[in-house]
């Protein structure tokens, strides 16, 4: 991902939005994890405290973002993780990888899992991991630096 | 092609893939121009501009909100600096205007600059064409935060607004070449700080002395304060009547053709 200074960025750029839905506003992970992923050379929005799973898709969609990450805090993942993905897939964007984070029992993981959260990245995982799951998602045409 | 009739409808997810084809420079993207190349020229293009903090983005959020209340559809191009190191961005400029973010008459769009300098990214103009022919009534770029020199967004806007605030100068600042020369609304944020009077005394008095502006409409001086919504339904009715008075004297007429003829060169002229 890395290139060398001054040079014309023209290939395909990786693109994530990372949000937080749900009424808590611990936002310090989201903006970690955000920074973190600029650092690694990829475009991150991000849209802050108190999204809607319907702010949060139409975001997706208007930003045409490959990767969605979302964080939460309160314990109200079990309903609001599986609402983004069933709505990008209503809205015809399946294909846009979800993957989550913040205080999640890791009880609850295989269920989110289930439901469509390709991974669950707790507080302490090394930004690398996160970066590992990015790579190894990307779709195949990205990687030949074609938008899909 | 299926796309083009796509955008021309206003379909959402088509105009924000094409957007990305064009900022990926795809080969799709040369033929998806071409093709809406008749459908363009219709929007109001906003550019607004200034120092980083000045609250450009709060100030688009509040307008967003004045052009749907006259019933019209709003797009958005917000522009943040790509990193020199790693290529990376943190695109942040659309979590002020998040309150919209579920209306469908308003389509945001985050942009890295990735490399360009001046203020807006590479692809910023064809990106405007794009929305334009996708029916938004109103097309507002925000550029990266800029300090002096940064002067590109006047090539693509038809009013470019100069957002300033207290506390980065005094008037030698504003007689400098630059960015006060682009400013055809100059909008005094955050009107509630220490300074703000002064700052808009200043510009006042730095735009009098110019022997160009004799030529030149008077540039309105605005005060407001985004965040408290205070000014700013006054400075809406400032951009639309600056609008129709260049659409009436004919600079808007020349402005858009020089616009049209540097995109036919292939060039900006600065």
């Amino acid at each position: 991902m890395r290139e060398k200074r001054g040079t014309v960025m023209k290939e395909a750029k990786i693109r994530i939005l990372i949000a937080k839905p749900g009424l808590d506003g611990h936002d310090r992970g989201a903006k970690y994890v955000a920074r973190a992923l600029k650092d690694a050379g990829y475009e991150v929005i991000y849209t802050g405290i108190r999204q809607t799973p319907e702010s949060i898709v139409r975001t997706a969609i208007q930003e045409d973002v490959h990767f969605i990450g979302l964080s939460l805090l309160s314990g109200a993942h079990r309903e609001l993780f599986p609402m983004v993905v069933d709505l990008l897939r209503e809205s015809g964007v399946g294909d846009i990888v979800v993957f989550g984070g913040g205080i999640i029992p890791s009880s609850d993981i295989p269920f989110l899992e289930e439901r469509g959260v390709q991974a669950v990245f707790g507080p302490g995982t090394p930004i690398s991991d996160v970066i590992q799951f990015i790579e190894s998602h990307r779709r195949p045409a990205q990687r030949d630096g074609n938008p899909r | 092609m299926e796309i083009l009739d796509k955008i021309h409808a206003g379909d959402v997810r088509a105009v924000a893939r094409a957007i990305s084809m064009v900022e990926n420079g795809d080969a799709e993207a040369e033929r998806i121009l071409s093709g809406i190349n008749a459908h363009t020229g219709r929007a109001l293009v906003l550019g607004l501009t200034g120092p980083p903090g000045s609250g450009k983005s709060a100030l688009a959020d509040r307008l967003i909100l004045c052009e749907r209340r006259r019933n019209r559809k709003v797009a958005v191009i917000a522009v943040d600096p790509s990193s020199p190191f790693s290529g990376g961005a943190l695109l942040g400029d659309r979590l002020r205007m998040q309150e919209h973010a579920t209306d469908p008459d308003v389509f945001i769009r985050s942009m890295a600059s990735r490399g360009h300098l001046g203020g807006i990214a590479r692809s910023t103009g064809d990106t405007v064409r794009v929305l334009d022919a996708a029916g938004y009534d109103t097309i507002i770029i925000e550029t990266v935060g800029v300090g002096q020199a940064e002067v590109e967004i006047a090539t693509l806007s038809d009013i470019v607004l100069l957002v300033l605030v207290p506390g980065t100068g005094d008037d030698i600042q504003m007689m400098k070449a630059g960015i006060m020369e682009i400013g055809d609304i100059f909008v005094i944020n955050k009107m509630d700080l220490a300074g703000a009077d002064r700052l808009k005394t200043e510009v006042e008095y730095v735009l009098n002395l110019g022997y160009r502006d004799k030529t030149r409409e008077k540039r309105p001086v605005v005060m407001v304060s985004a965040l408290a919504d205070e000014g700013v339904a006054e400075l809406h009715e400032t951009v639309h009547a600056t609008f129709e008075r260049m659409a009436e004297t004919g600079l808007l007429v020349e402005r858009r053709k020089r616009r049209h003829e540097q995109e036919q060169r292939g060039e900006t002229p600065w």
